[in-house]
């Protein structure tokens, strides 16, 4: 499904504030996974989704999605098979414009001078009871008078609309309050099981990293130090998770953020 | 000012106000919609005028209103180019095709500062010889600006809420969200300057037909008085109201900013002070709300000195 071979990214190269951000990374993620992926801060895990997503181009590597070589395919063509959620729930959606305007140009149907007609806002607002939030009667409403929660509910909707290949969620619910954050992976794992999508989630919660997904990634330095699923994934505990991060690292973990469980 | 007065200086203030809502309604398009200042605006102005101008010269009124649009998408297109895919600042992309517009403007009327059409048909002139004999016959200026604001505001109005309108939009609310749409903001942002440039045009050459001259430096300050009528609009019709009711608003502002110039001409304020006049709307209409919200910090800063509550 998603194969990336051997791919690295330097930042500021030549100069004294060079850093190695992906160091020959390699994984191959299988159509249907879903993915969390743990790692401290700079390890390379926003990294990693910028250059899946062509933020940047990998000075070298290779990205294949579903059979296809991505790695030199511009970012927003990569679009129309990748959805990406941020933790900042303002960057996916248009302030300024309504509900209705936001799904529409998500939804991505139709030629340039096509309208929103009513068909399409029976569907919008089929796909928005689904989120339980009562959005379906505030299409008109700009999307900016939504709070952060609601917001990201919307961008998970909108990201999924056209059933992307990939889905990558990048911390997506760290900047909520505990009870959305709980209702927003709610509905994240409601989606990606109906819609059978593949998956991968950057998350700081090592609970959740292991009680979500069929398999976990950490990484460390740009590289992936640890990959488990299936059985060998079922008995691990977050002790479990730290211990192999200090043997595996050789370093000890000291970043409060990855602690948090 | 007797009656008669007033009534004729709201006729030309509704006229100009009318010819020049034409800019204004360009630059609701690039700077509220796209939220691009699109600083070639003066230049593609004078552009429109001389291009309309030139083709009415020849003898063909009509078609002077397609020849002044296609020129400003052509001049939008470059200013589009220039910062989106090759690297120049927004801002300055604007200033450099301003600057090099002078040099076309000129070249364009033979080295000319000035033409006349004082006998030339006009689409004004053309309008003229069509309302004889209706009851409309002494308006028939207004009736043409009127027209060409209707159909351009009935034409954003459509135009905004087709897809290709709504990814305009989303590049000026959020342009990371157009690209993970699958639509690239370079494509969204070269489209909307191409239809404001047009519409910036049209304004041009239909007031240099309007007032049977052409000027090469009529649109000096145009970008200036276009913002503030349009902040003075966004008053009466701010953000959070619909598309429609928006436009109305930046027509509305070009009107009352032409009628209160006109007013200031009457209690003898020089012409001249035009400029200086639309800048300090623009200032107010700006930093207005900013001051607004900077003001209680500042009276605090300055009380905690005063106390000597520094340390």
């Amino acid at each position: 499904m998603l194969r990336m071979e051997n791919i690295s990214k330097t930042f500021n190269p030549g100069t004294p504030d060079a850093k190695v951000a992906l160091d020959g990374l390699s994984v191959h993620i299988r159509k249907g996974d879903f993915v969390s992926i743990i790692g401290a801060n700079g390890a390379g895990k926003s990294t990693l989704f910028n250059a899946i997503c062509g933020s940047f181009f990998v000075d070298q590597g290779s990205i294949f999605l579903d059979g296809e070589n991505i790695t030199m395919k511009p970012e927003h063509k990569r679009a129309r098979q990748i959805g990406r959620l941020f933790q900042d729930p303002m960057r996916g959606s248009a302030p300024d414009m309504s509900i209705e305007e936001n799904l529409a140009l998500a939804a991505g149907r139709g030629g340039w001078l096509s309208r929103v007609n009513a068909a399409d806002r029976k569907a919008f607002r089929d796909r928005l009871a689904l989120l339980g939030l009562g959005l379906e009667d505030r299409m008109r409403h700009p999307v900016g008078l939504l709070s952060g929660g609601q917001r990201q509910a919307l961008t998970l909707l909108m990201a999924t609309y056209s059933r992307p290949k990939l889905l990558l969620l990048d911390e997506h619910t760290a900047a909520l309050d505990p009870g959305t954050a709980e209702k927003v992976i709610d509905l994240t794992c409601r989606m990606i099981s109906e819609d059978g999508l593949t998956c991968l989630m950057v998350t700081h919660n090592m609970q959740s990293a292991l009680d979500l997904g069929n398999r976990t990634l950490m990484m460390h330095q740009g590289r992936i130090i640890l990959d488990v699923s299936g059985e060998e994934r079922k008995g691990l505990t977050v002790e479990d998770l730290t211990e192999r991060f200090r043997q595996l690292s050789g370093a000890k973990l000291n970043n409060d953020r990855m602690l948090l469980r | 000012m007797s009656l008669d007065k007033m009534a004729a200086l709201g006729q030309t203030a509704l006229e100009l106000g009318l010819i020049n809502g034409l800019t204004v309604l360009a630059l609701f398009l690039s700077y509220s919609m796209l939220n691009v200042c699109d600083l070639s605006t003066d230049g593609c102005f004078t552009f429109g005028a001389v291009v309309g101008t030139l083709t009415a010269l020849a003898g063909y009124p009509w078609l002077s209103i397609p020849a002044a649009m296609l020129a400003g998408m052509v001049s939008g297109f470059v200013t589009a180019t220039l910062q989106m895919r090759m690297g120049v600042q927004s801002l300055l992309a604007g200033i450099v095709v301003n600057t090099a517009l002078y040099s076309v403007n000129m070249a364009m009327s033979g080295n000319k500062a000035t033409m006349n059409m004082n006998k030339t048909t006009t689409v004004f002139s053309m309008a003229k010889d069509l309302l004889r004999g209706t009851p409309l016959a002494g308006q028939s200026t207004l009736m043409v600006a009127l027209a060409a604001v209707i159909l351009v505001v009935v034409f954003l109005c459509f135009f905004l809420r087709t897809r290709l309108g709504l990814a305009i939009r989303a590049t000026g609310s959020n342009a990371d969200m157009v690209r993970s749409s699958s639509i690239n903001p370079a494509f969204t942002t070269t489209v909307g300057l191409c239809v404001s440039n047009a519409m910036t045009a049209l304004s041009g050459c239909l007031m240099a037909q309007q007032q049977k001259n052409y000027d090469v430096n009529m649109g000096s300050g145009m970008v200036t008085v276009a913002l503030a009528s349009l902040l003075i609009g966004g008053v009466f019709f701010g953000k959070h109201r619909s598309i429609p009711l928006r436009a109305f608003g930046a027509v509305l502002g070009a009107f009352l900013f032409r009628l209160i110039y006109a007013l200031a001409l009457r209690m003898n304020m020089p012409a001249f002070m035009l400029k200086a006049v639309s800048s300090v709307i623009v200032v107010i209409a700006i930093s207005g709300p900013y001051l607004k919200k900077q003001a209680p910090l500042m009276l605090r800063r300055w009380k905690t000195g005063r106390e000597g509550g520094l340390r």
